[in-house]
C-alpha cells in the first residue's frame, strides 16, 4: 500500500510553486481550482518518481516496438524513412495505452480513487490532474524515445515542428484516453477494454499526427502540413472539452 | 399497454408492405443503368442502409445526452437498441457495397479512406456493446454507455473530415463525386424516386425494429421485477 506518502502530498507542491503562491491566492476560486489540479498532478508524479514502474514499463515497451517493427516490416533504408512516422505513433499510442490503464487501475485497486472523490474539490479538477499526469508520462517517454529513434532510423527527429506534433498528438490521446480509462477501469475485463474503446475513437489523432509528422520528416511545405496541425488542434480542444463535461458523470456514484 | 400493442402491430404490417413496395420499385420501376447493368440496383438499399445506420448512431448520441440530463432509463434502452440496429444496418451497407464493388471496382474490399472510416465507425459501436457487457451495475452501465455513445459519435465527423483531402474512389452520387471516383453515374428521376423511397422504407424499418426492441427490453425488465416480487413474497 502506498498510503504512507499522504502527508507529503500537500508539502511538495507548495515548495515547488512557492514563488507563484501569493499571486495564485489573490486570484480566487480559479487559482484554488488549479492548485488542486496541480496537487493531483504532483501526487502522480511523486508516486511515479519513487517507483518508476510506469515509465520504465512504457519505455522498454516502446523500445521493443521500435525494434520489432524493423523486423516485422523488413525495413530497408527507403522503407524505413517512409514508415518512420507511422512506427513512431504506433509506439506512442501503444505505450500510452499501457500508461493510461495503469494510472487509473492503481487508483482503483488501492482504493485511493474513493479517497480522491471524497476530497472537496471539483470533479473536473481530478480529470485535469490525471490527464496532465498521463500526458506528462507520454511526453517523458517520447523525450527519451525520439533521440533513440533518430539514431536508429537515422532521421532528423528533433525538429521543433515535429515536437509540436508530438505535444499536440499526445495531448489529444491523453485527453480522451483519461476519460475512457476511467470508464474501462470499472469493467470486468478492464485491461483489454481500454484499447478497444480508445483506439477507434482516437483514430483522428493518429491520422493527423502520422500525416503531420510524416510531412515534417519529408520536409514538405507548411501549406501541406498545416491542415493536419488544424485537425489535431481541433480534436484536442473538442475532446478535452467533452471529457471535461462528461467526467462528472463517470465518477458519480 | 393494449393500445400500444395494437399500434405496434399496425406498424409491423405497414413496415412489411413498405419493404415489399421498395423491393418492387428497385427491380421493376427503376431503369437499368447503362454501364453497370443490374448490379447497380444494389445501390438503392446500400445507400438506404448506410444512411439510416448513421442516423441510428445519431439517435444514440442524442438519447445519450438526454439520459445524462434526465436519468430516465428509457433513453438508455433506446440508445442500446439503436446501436444494435445501427450495427446491423452498417453490416448491410458494407456487404451490399462489397457486392457492388466486386464488378465495379474489381475487388471486394479496397483500402479506401471512406471504407476504412466506415469500418472503424462500426468498431466504435462494437466496443459500445462490449463496454455494456463488461459493466454489471445497471446505472453505471447506462451512464458509461451514454458517454461512450456521445464521445464515439463526435469522433466520426472528425475522422470523415480528416480523410476528406485524400482522394477517394467511392462515388458520391448525391452532390457530385471527386475526380478519382469510379463507378459514378447520373441519376434519372425514377432512380432518384426509388432511392428516396428506399431511404424512407429503411427509416420505417428502423423505427419498427426500435419500437419492438425497446418493448422487448421493457417486458423482460417487468418479468425480472415480477420474479423478484414473487421470490420475496
Amino acid at each position: 500500500m502506498n498510503s504512507t506518502p499522504a502527508p507529503d502530498l500537500s508539502s511538495p507542491p507548495e515548495a515547488a510553486h512557492a514563488p507563484e503562491q501569493p499571486a495564485l491566492a489573490a486570484a480566487g476560486p480559479l487559482a484554488s481550482y488549479w492548485r488542486s489540479v496541480l496537487a493531483i498532478l504532483w501526487k502522480d508524479l511523486a508516486a511515479e518518481f519513487r517507483s518508476k514502474e510506469l515509465i520504465s514499463a512504457m519505455l522498454v515497451f516502446s523500445l521493443l516496438v521500435v525494434l520489432i517493427f524493423n523486423f516485422a516490416l523488413q525495413l530497408d533504408r527507403v522503407a524505413r524513412e517512409n514508415v518512420a512516422a507511422g512506427v513512431l505513433w504506433v509506439t506512442a499510442v501503444f505505450s500510452g495505452t499501457l500508461g493510461l490503464n495503469r494510472s487509473l487501475a492503481l487508483e482503483k485497486d488501492r482504493g485511493s480513487l474513493d479517497g480522491l472523490l471524497l476530497t472537496p474539490v471539483d470533479r473536473s479538477a481530478l480529470y485535469f490532474g490525471k490527464m496532465l499526469g498521463n500526458w506528462f508520462f507520454m511526453l517523458i517517454v517520447q523525450a527519451i524515445i525520439l533521440p533513440v529513434f533518430a539514431v536508429l532510423y537515422n532521421l532528423p527527429m528533433l525538429t521543433p515542428l515535429l515536437l509540436v506534433f508530438v505535444v499536440l498528438g499526445t495531448l489529444g490521446y491523453a485527453g480522451v484516453g483519461t476519460l475512457l480509462a476511467s470508464m474501462a477501469v470499472h469493467s470486468r475485463s478492464r485491461d483489454v477494454m481500454l484499447p478497444i474503446l480508445l483506439l477507434p475513437v482516437a483514430l483522428p489523432v493518429l491520422v493527423a499526427a502520422v500525416q503531420g509528422s510524416g510531412g515534417v520528416l519529408e520536409k514538405r511545405a507548411w501549406d501541406e502540413i498545416s491542415l493536419w496541425f488544424n485537425v489535431l488542434a481541433v480534436y484536442d480542444v473538442i475532446f478535452i472539452a467533452v471529457a471535461y463535461m462528461a467526467f462528472d458523470y463517470v465518477v458519480e456514484e | 399497454m393494449l393500445q400500444s400493442d395494437r399500434a405496434l402491430r399496425t406498424l409491423n404490417v405497414v413496415t412489411g408492405l413498405l419493404l415489399l413496395a421498395a423491393t418492387g420499385m428497385v427491380f421493376l420501376y427503376a431503369p437499368l443503368e447503362r454501364t453497370m447493368g443490374a448490379v447497380q440496383r444494389v445501390f438503392y438499399f446500400h445507400v438506404a442502409a448506410a444512411w439510416v445506420g448513421l442516423a441510428a448512431f445519431l439517435v444514440t448520441f442524442v438519447v445519450g445526452l438526454l439520459y445524462l440530463r434526465t436519468g430516465n432509463p428509457r433513453w438508455d434502452r433506446i440508445g442500446h437498441a439503436s446501436v444494435e440496429i445501427g450495427l446491423v444496418y452498417t453490416v448491410m451497407g458494407a456487404a451490399s457495397g462489397s457486392i457492388w464493388a466486386r464488378p465495379a471496382w474489381n475487388t471486394w474490399w479496397t483500402w479506401d479512406p471512406r471504407l476504412i472510416t466506415y469500418t472503424v465507425m462500426a468498431l466504435i459501436y462494437v466496443a459500445y456493446l462490449m463496454l455494456r457487457q463488461g459493466l454489471e451495475d445497471p446505472n453505471r452501465r447506462a451512464r458509461f454507455a451514454a458517454i461512450y455513445g456521445i464521445v464515439g459519435f463526435i469522433s466520426v465527423p472528425i475522422t470523415f473530415f480528416s480523410i476528406r483531402i485524400w482522394r477517394t474512389i467511392h462515388p458520391v452520387v448525391v452532390g457530385g463525386s471527386g475526380d478519382a471516383a469510379q463507378g459514378s453515374f447520373a441519376m434519372t428521376s425514377p432512380m432518384l424516386q426509388t432511392m428516396l423511397f428506399s431511404v424512407v422504407t429503411f427509416t420505417v424499418v428502423y423505427i419498427c425494429l426500435l419500437a419492438n426492441r425497446v418493448r422487448l427490453e421493457e417486458l423482460s425488465e417487468r418479468v425480472e421485477h415480477l420474479k423478484a416480487r414473487l421470490l420475496s413474497a
